[in-house]
């Protein structure tokens, strides 16, 4: 048994510690929107707020999100309005295929509370995450136009 | 539309509600006088259009979206012809299923070869065109005028002598009923104002708050989970496997073997299944190509550069003679690698069998080959299988198209739980290392100049692998592989050589490898655009001419291959010098009946190339979504690139060694250069494809950018097996 916070909300869900957060996340909690990509930390589909912090799910055991504040992709949009990295994908048109950008859009918006004006050197070393369609120029252009939002 | 995956989903009833003549038609296959409603009762204008009585235009799509926005795209070119309101614009996936029931009313599935909206716009506007005019009628009929004096505006009708007006909503029921024009007339281009508009996707706003249900994601109730391990070497099978050590694991539920070479575990959860399959001992029969090698097949290939027999694919003149006599050659060798499409949604189906039915849930770019897959694992007839699409599958690059191993395992693991849904998901490192990877190729390439420095001969030898030879048999012209010339085609076909040379020979020798080939985003363009580009690079400095003159001289009969490449160089400034340290490459090619052309800037400093700006041409003769072409083209650029810096798939002990993207990397944002896209829409008859074409440039023109830069010419890749990072 384990208790996650997500999204503001505490799970118990019976579940090994030792398994990743990102498959206690989607098949315990059933919040889906986080993705599997590689399930060695490399493409950042999975990318979650721990605390804040942009992490990949699919590195961190359950056991090491116990008692801390996990955001997903679900839980961006407060009250019903979506974040402004959200406005701003859906406004330029971001997603291709869409699959890497629950991961993409977190990782952003944990860029944005710490840079909230992000320049492109900042976007660029903090910003890892793969998009096979090439969504790039696009997601630098909507980072802008989220932080001047 | 959301896509809810629903196990009595049926969009369609096929109603005996008769009046008039042959409706609901798509246009060439009457089905008689039957109106066909939708799922809640509406009753459809055609097979393209159903109009709900709250005015919500649901417009049927059966292409594939997989990120290149052809759901968007052939729904705009629907709703232009409609003239509805383009705001009530849903969109829905009838079933292969249906389809055959139907007698394929929706025609192709296939979403692949980039022929989404050009192989299918003709009719998705016809559809559309008929559902306005029977709209119209509809109108007409009720108030008793001629239907030449009513006029519709976004969906509202009006009579403009009576001042009366109605809605698609309110006519569409009697409008369904009326039987379907023939032959309707189609829009002038000038007169679009719903297609050719840079409107944004219809499928954005779930991809952002994660509600877009993928493949993955599927849901049904007591579904269990599988994963599975196929035998590493391509045509080895499962010799024993001990299923004891890990039935007693947490959540297994069981151990299927899945074919003659894979063993399943399927589980409660996706990771109990992982979990159980990575400790389960497997014995392999690894077979015969255990001994193959990238080096082994690197030397067959080799040897297929000088072969006696060789397919000729294009032809004129007397290349050989004119090269054996001329005052001048040039000759040079290169190589392309095996890759992996490595979509970011790892392939994965979702099967229910039972003795009377079998559905597949699953991303796929042929929802109709994912059916015909299911029917033989099944062991089913066709009218109790059917595959349901998901909304949008997470990236196909080919790979979900004419290939669907996943799907007849899924269906294969399910028939030994009957009536239990199974979903099975590869793992990243089971994707990387049994795909259908992109083929290896060598090229020799042999110029000839008289005196004159005029090119006068150019031969160039390919050997390597088929993939129609693979994997469509059938379509090989006396075992000749067509599809392996694209781009080096003769005039007329939809992969032209886009230049003059008055002694030509393109041929293959023709060399299979055990490793399975497929269609890789942009084919064998890929390879053939790097080695006719950059070879026609290396010929135009061995004469001491200017690349794009040199070109220019062959293109005199190529127009449009001529205006996308005379398009770049203006916008990049080519003739003018270029900012300190920038250095440029040109390429161009006609595929996929589009022409594309980059000017590529790079710098190059310690083996780091920069790639800071490309300046990309496309002509696909019509432009539907000018925003969406934009991101293909420079997501193009992403997947070129890619592919040229850092992706090759090797063979040891005749197994793939890549296994996920640590070792198989994809360029990140900092890497990605600006990207200025040029459209030009040179009409015609034939339409051009979008998603593949571009992608093929990006290597050649920042290869040549790097012999501008360095006087250096690389010919086998990734680069990074030089020792060359991407900056």
């Amino acid at each position: 048994m384990a208790r996650l916070t997500i999204n503001g909300t505490a799970h118990d869900i019976d579940v090994d510690p030792n398994t990743p957060l990102l498959w206690a996340i989607r098949e315990n909690v059933g919040l889906t929107g986080t993705k599997y990509g590689c399930g060695i930390a490399q493409c950042g589909a999975c990318t979650v707020h721990i605390d804040g912090v942009a992490t990949r799910s699919c590195g961190v055991v359950v056991s090491d999100a116990v008692g801390k504040q996990i955001t997903t992709i679900e839980g961006l949009a407060a009250n019903g309005v979506l974040h402004k990295v959200q406005k701003a994908w859906i406004e330029h048109d971001v997603p291709q295929c869409g699959y890497c950008q629950s991961g993409m859009i977190m990782a952003v918006a944990a860029l944005l509370k710490e840079k909230p004006k992000p320049t492109d050197a900042d976007i660029d070393a903090a910003i890892t995450n793969i998009c096979r369609c090439g969504t790039f120029q696009q997601v630098r252009e909507a980072v802008h136009m989220a932080a001047n939002a | 539309m959301n896509y809810v995956p629903n196990m009595n989903r049926r969009s369609f009833v096929v109603g005996a509600a008769a009046v008039g003549g042959g409706l609901a038609l798509g246009l060439d296959l009457p089905l008689g006088p039957k109106v066909v409603r939708a799922a809640d009762g509406t009753p459809e204008i055609n097979a393209w259009v159903v109009i709900r009585p709250d005015e919500t235009v649901v417009v049927r799509v059966v292409r594939t979206e997989m990120g290149q926005g052809t759901l968007t795209g052939l729904a705009q070119l629907v709703a232009e012809e409609l003239e509805c309101d383009w705001s009530k614009v849903t969109t829905e996936y009838p079933t292969p299923g249906e389809s055959l029931a139907r007698k394929r009313v929706w025609g192709d599935f296939s979403t692949g070869g980039s022929r989404g909206i050009r192989m299918s716009h003709e009719y998705v506007r016809k559809g559309g065109a008929a559902a306005r005019m029977m709209l119209l009628q509809a109108a007409a009929n009720e108030w008793k005028v001629p239907v030449a004096e009513v006029t519709v505006d976004k969906g509202v009708i009006t009579h403009k002598g009576s001042g009366r007006s109605t809605t698609y909503g309110k006519v569409a029921d009697a409008a369904a009923k009326l039987e379907a024009p023939k032959d309707p007339p189609l829009k002038d281009r000038k007169d679009w104002k719903i297609a050719g508009k840079p409107l944004l996707r219809l499928d954005t706003p779930d991809k952002v708050t994660g509600k877009t249900v993928y493949g993955i994601d599927v849901k049904l109730p007591g579904l269990l989970n599988a994963a599975i391990r196929d035998c590493p070497v391509q045509g080895g099978k499962i010799k024993s496997f001990d299923a004891a050590k890990v039935t007693g694991m947490p959540g297994v539920k069981k151990v299927v073997q899945v074919g003659d070479s894979g063993v399943a575990v399927v589980a409660d959860t996706w990771w109990h299944a992982k979990t159980a399959v990575d400790a389960l001992p497997v014995v392999w029969d690894e077979g015969e190509n255990v001994k193959v090698s990238s080096a082994t097949i690197a030397e067959w290939l080799k040897a297929g550069l000088d072969a006696d027999q060789a397919f000729v694919g294009n032809e004129n003149g007397d290349a050989k003679g004119v090269i054996a006599a001329a005052a001048k050659k040039v000759e040079a060798v290169y190589a392309y690698p095996y890759q992996n499409h490595a979509p970011m949604e790892p392939m994965n189906a979702t099967a229910r069998w039972t003795e009377s039915k079998c559905e597949v849930w699953c991303p796929t770019q042929n929802a109709e080959s994912a059916f015909a897959a299911t029917l033989a694992a099944s062991g089913l007839p066709a009218d109790k299988c059917d595959v349901y699409k998901t909304y949008v599958a997470g990236g196909g690059f080919g790979r979900r198209g004419a290939f669907h191993d996943y799907v007849r395992q899924a269906v294969l693991i399910a028939k030994e739980m009957p009536g239990t849904p199974v979903k099975l998901l590869w793992t990243r490192e089971e994707d990387m290392t049994h795909g259908r990877y992109h083929p290896v190729m060598q090229c020799k390439l042999t110029g000839a100049f008289d005196k004159d420095n005029n090119l006068t001969g150019l031969h160039m030898r390919l050997s390597g692998q088929s993939i129609l030879a693979n994997v469509f048999p059938q379509n090989l012209v006396n075992g000749k592989d067509p599809l392996t010339f694209q781009g080096l085609m003769p005039q007329g076909q939809e992969h032209a050589f886009g230049y003059t040379v008055p002694n030509l020979m393109i041929d293959h020798s023709m060399r299979n490898p055990h490793i399975l080939p497929g269609f890789w985003r942009g084919v064998n363009i890929n390879q053939n655009a790097i080695f006719l580009e950059c070879f026609m690079d290396e010929l135009a400095h061995s004469v001491g001419q200017d690349p794009l003159e040199f070109r220019r001289k062959l293109m005199s009969k190529h127009p449009r291959n001529l205006a996308v490449l005379n398009a770049v160089a203006e916008k990049a400034g080519w003739g003018r010098p270029a900012p300190q340290g920038i250095y440029r490459g040109l390429a161009q090619m006609m595929a996929f009946n589009s022409y594309v052309a980059a000017c590529a800037e790079i710098s190059v400093s310690n083996d780091k190339i920069k790639v800071h700006r490309i300046v990309a041409a496309t002509d696909p003769g019509y432009g539907v979504n000018p925003a969406q072409i934009e991101r293909q083209v420079a997501g193009s650029f992403v997947y070129g690139l890619s592919a040229l810096f850092y992706q090759e798939c090797t063979v040891k002990n005749g197994r793939i060694e890549q296994e996920n993207f640590d070792t198989y990397n994809s360029m990140r944002i900092n890497e990605m250069p600006k990207v200025e896209t040029i459209l030009i829409e040179g009409g015609g008859t034939v339409w051009g494809g979008v998603g593949e074409p571009t992608i093929c440039v990006a290597a050649p023109a920042v290869m040549n950018a790097y012999f501008a830069a360095t006087g250096k010419r690389i010919r086998s890749f990734p680069l990074k097996n030089h020792n060359i990072q991407m900056a």
